[in-house]
């Protein structure tokens, strides 16, 4: 086979969403191969490797985002069916979750003002530009909810996606060693930490570490997701 | 139909119901947040736990990771600002992770034993 009819080929698999979507399966089975391999260890996070490994084929194909995206958003449409059975776990811990009404509203409060004013704060004292600081005000927030709070406040619906998921994966990679510091030893609060800082991708780091943690971070995230949503805004404008 | 097929029909069920209901009623939450309530009342309501809905609901919540990466790839649209900026944005990024985690877990860990100490001293 001679250079042209391939790379004719390549140019037609290449523009069709099959391309997108096998990638981003493909990629994700290696990242996950890697993740398995190391114990699943917390740096070896396989929401980086597989983003780094796609990027650099998209980079090397010289393919865009949108051609990209048109395969990818079939994985992407997912996370909504995803995020309704997270009450699945919920209703499963619900009787532990009753008992613990006052530390999860006390430590949701906490959490919640910490992850917006602590974001906000530093990236105002090292100069950051205000759209920025808008995008970054709800990056703790699972990125589709965080889209569109950033938007409200000025910001830029797909920066802040990009915040949003670079903090998921950077909570998913860092808490463990920040928990063992703090030893924090109970399952629930390391959990619902992680949810709560780390959004889908710390919930989803939970999961694949112990049930009790994956419930307690699905319901962090939830309820965090709904505050944030609904007093980020307000909260954002009291700040600058 | 198999459970997993009847599972993921039911998700998408109760996320349609939640779209419409942020549609009409304009509230601020995102119509998923809102189908998750939706379903967590209709699963205290019918208990036990439907199967098939277990085996979809575990099915995705076992590769959350996955359905990230769509979003993020998108990082590489916005390569010229993160890099123009990238000493405050990294700096807010990492130590407000941070500060976060802690502060989150240590509240609750010490507020849950604290709970759970005064439950078990009422008992006895």
């Amino acid at each position: 086979m001679t250079a042209e009819p391939f790379f004719a080929l390549w140019v037609y698999l290449a523009a069709t969403p099959l391309a997108g979507l096998t990638l981003t399966l493909v990629m994700y089975a290696l990242a996950w191969w890697c993740y398995e391999l190391t114990g699943r260890h917390p740096l070896a996070n396989p929401v980086l490797i597989t983003v780094v490994l796609v990027i650099m084929v998209l980079w090397l194909t010289r393919t865009s985002y949108q051609t990209y995206f048109a395969g990818a958003q079939f994985v992407h449409f997912l996370l909504g069916p995803a995020v309704v059975g997270l009450a699945v776990p919920l209703a499963r811990e619900w009787p532990h979750v009753r008992r613990l009404a006052w530390p999860i509203a006390a430590s949701l409060a906490v959490g919640s003002t910490v992850a917006l004013v602590s974001a906000v704060g530093i990236g105002w004292l090292l100069g950051a530009s205000p759209v920025t600081l808008a995008s970054l005000a709800p990056k703790s927030v699972t990125a589709p909810i965080a889209m569109g709070i950033a938007e409200k406040l000025g910001g830029l619906p797909a920066l802040a996606a990009v915040f949003a998921v670079s903090t998921g994966i950077l909570g998913a990679a860092l808490g463990k060693f920040v928990l063992d510091a703090l030893r924090i030893s109970d399952w629930r609060a390391r959990g619902f930490a992680l949810g709560l800082a780390a959004h889908g991708i710390g919930t989803a780091r939970s999961f694949q570490v112990n049930a009790d943690a994956g419930a307690f971070a699905g319901l962090a995230f939830a309820l965090h997701a709904m505050l944030a949503a609904i007093l980020f805004p307000l909260a954002y404008w009291a700040l600058v | 139909m198999s459970p997993l097929l009847a599972g993921l029909t039911w998700l998408l069920v109760f996320q349609s119901a939640g779209e419409a209901l942020v549609r009409l009623t304009g509230m601020p939450v995102p119509g998923p947040v809102v189908g998750m309530m939706l379903l967590f009342v209709a699963l205290q309501v019918r208990k036990p736990l439907p199967a098939a809905i277990s085996v979809a609901a575990d099915g995705l919540a076992q590769h959350l990771s996955l359905l990230f990466v769509p979003v993020g790839v998108g990082v590489m649209l916005h390569v010229d600002r993160v890099a123009s900026e990238w000493v405050p944005i990294a700096a807010a990024l990492i130590v407000s992770t941070v500060l976060a985690l802690a502060a989150t877990a240590w509240t609750f860990q010490r507020l849950a034993r604290r709970a759970e100490a005064a439950a078990a001293t009422s008992r006895s």
